[in-house]
């Protein structure tokens, strides 16, 4: 929350892009709100299966964010979170079907993790925090921006625990014979490692983004004007901790 | 009427205790396990609450998967229907514990309606289906998950008391960091089970 708070959106960037910025980065899903790490993290020795999961989560994020927006004026409030499951399970059963007439072999591997993207606490926080409160269109971008700003980070861990885990990328051999392949990052703790060291980079450098910014705009004081507007503050509401 | 893996019932329980911890290999509940292992005696709560909706909803989705999903041939509907019977059980659980212990309930309080969306409860249903155990395997496998999910979360909050009154960790590696650091290191500590037993 202070962490967007304190971020002065600029008055002539629209909605749609402070969205796309926050998803990617400032609010992003994994280093801000540390949601939705439970499924995907399993799969992600593996920079295919990865992308695969990730491709579904980011579908499924933005379709059903759009969807509940669409919906949002109609659905009770006593019954919106079971309404919010179904839907988002609607949208993942399609993923599952989809996979497993065309990848029948990933869908195996992957296993219960596709149908756990329905308990994936992303989809759920996004559908509580932002498709409740605004349009489709905007919606959609939102889930989509959370989709991939948690998509990169997942990619970044899989290159690494792929290249060192097995000496290749996408199943194709990067380096020669030689090499003895680091099987903790193969297996689940080097996972966490990843994910902690991933974090710590992010916030270093978001604290001297901040350090750097406060030294600059000390003078001016807290001119925001315009930028407040109902878009650009909704972003920053804190998603609830589920999953 | 099905071909259940042949595995012993005590190994089971163990194995889905230790080697293949639900949370530390394959990495289900971890949100709710990093946001309340803050506090020593929600842990405790979850943990239990976990523990029981997971041995709870594993037999009766065992039931509802053999008994009408596959007789009726609607595969595709399985993760819908899971959902609705895991937050049915919920509900249930919640009102008799509320008529019958009102002290527990006051302890569990908003952990249980939480527990509707912790991937454990789902992910131990859907390596049910996938490995086709029988009814007291199901039910066993269940309860082991779930003990073993609330083994981990009572050891990491009782690390996480001493860590959090340190000060020497780094300041971006603090809160979610350092626990993810932590979890890693019993993840490695668990590993060094896995050979002795196997699920399946």
């Amino acid at each position: 929350m202070s962490d967007t708070e304190q971020r002065k959106t600029p008055a002539k960037v629209s909605p749609a892009g402070t969205v796309m910025r926050d998803g990617l980065w400032y609010n992003n899903p994994i280093f801000v709100q540390v949601l939705g790490i439970c499924s995907t993290l399993a799969v992600t020795n593996n920079l295919r299966n990865t992308l695969i999961m990730v491709l579904g989560v980011t579908f499924a994020t933005s379709m059903g964010s759009m969807t509940l927006s669409a919906l949002r004026e109609l659905i009770p409030r006593k019954v919106r979170m079971i309404v919010q499951v179904l839907v988002l399970s609607f949208y993942v059963i399609i993923i599952d079907i989809v996979l497993r007439a065309y990848q029948p072999a990933i869908s195996k591997q992957l296993g219960p993790y596709v149908g756990l993207i329905i308990t994936n606490c992303i989809l759920m926080g996004r559908a509580e925090a932002f498709a409740a409160s605004n349009p489709p269109g905007l919606a959609f971008l939102d889930g989509l921006a959370n989709g991939l700003g948690y998509g990169w980070v997942l990619l970044a861990i899989a290159v690494v625990r792929e290249f060192l885990g097995f000496g290749s990328l996408f199943g194709f051999k990067i380096v020669g014979d030689g090499f003895t392949p680091w099987t903790i990052m193969v297996m689940a703790p080097s996972a966490f490692f990843l994910l902690a060291i991933a974090l710590w980079i992010a916030n270093n450098s978001k604290a001297k983004a901040e350090a750097a910014k406060k030294a600059a705009s000390a003078p001016v004081g807290s001119a925001s004007g315009p930028a407040s507007s109902a878009a650009g503050a909704a972003p920053g509401v804190p998603a609830p901790q589920k999953g | 009427m099905i071909d259940a893996p042949n595995v012993g019932l005590l190994s089971l329980f163990l194995a889905s205790i230790l080697t293949s911890n639900i949370l530390l290999a394959n990495f289900l509940g971890t949100c709710s396990f990093i946001s309340i292992s803050k506090d020593f005696k929600s842990s405790m709560g979850l943990g239990i609450a976990v523990t029981l909706v997971i041995g709870i909803t594993a037999a009766v989705c065992w039931v509802v998967l053999y008994y009408i999903i596959e007789p009726l041939g609607i595969e595709y509907l399985s993760f819908i229907i899971f959902i609705i019977v895991i937050a049915g059980v919920v509900q249930m659980l919640e009102m008799i514990i509320d008529r019958f212990s009102p002290a527990l309930y006051m302890a569990l309080g908003i952990f249980l309606p939480l527990i509707t969306v912790n991937c454990a409860v789902l992910g131990v249903i859907l390596f049910m289906q996938i490995r086709k155990y029988n009814f007291p395997q199901a039910v066993v496998f269940g309860f082991g998950s779930g003990a073993g999910w609330w083994l981990a979360i009572m050891l990491l909050a009782s690390i996480r008391r001493k860590l959090d009154a340190n000060n020497a960790v780094p300041a971006g590696l603090k809160g979610t960091g350092i626990t993810l650091v932590t979890i890693g290191f019993m993840a490695m500590a668990f590993v060094g089970f896995s050979g002795m037993i196997a699920v399946q």
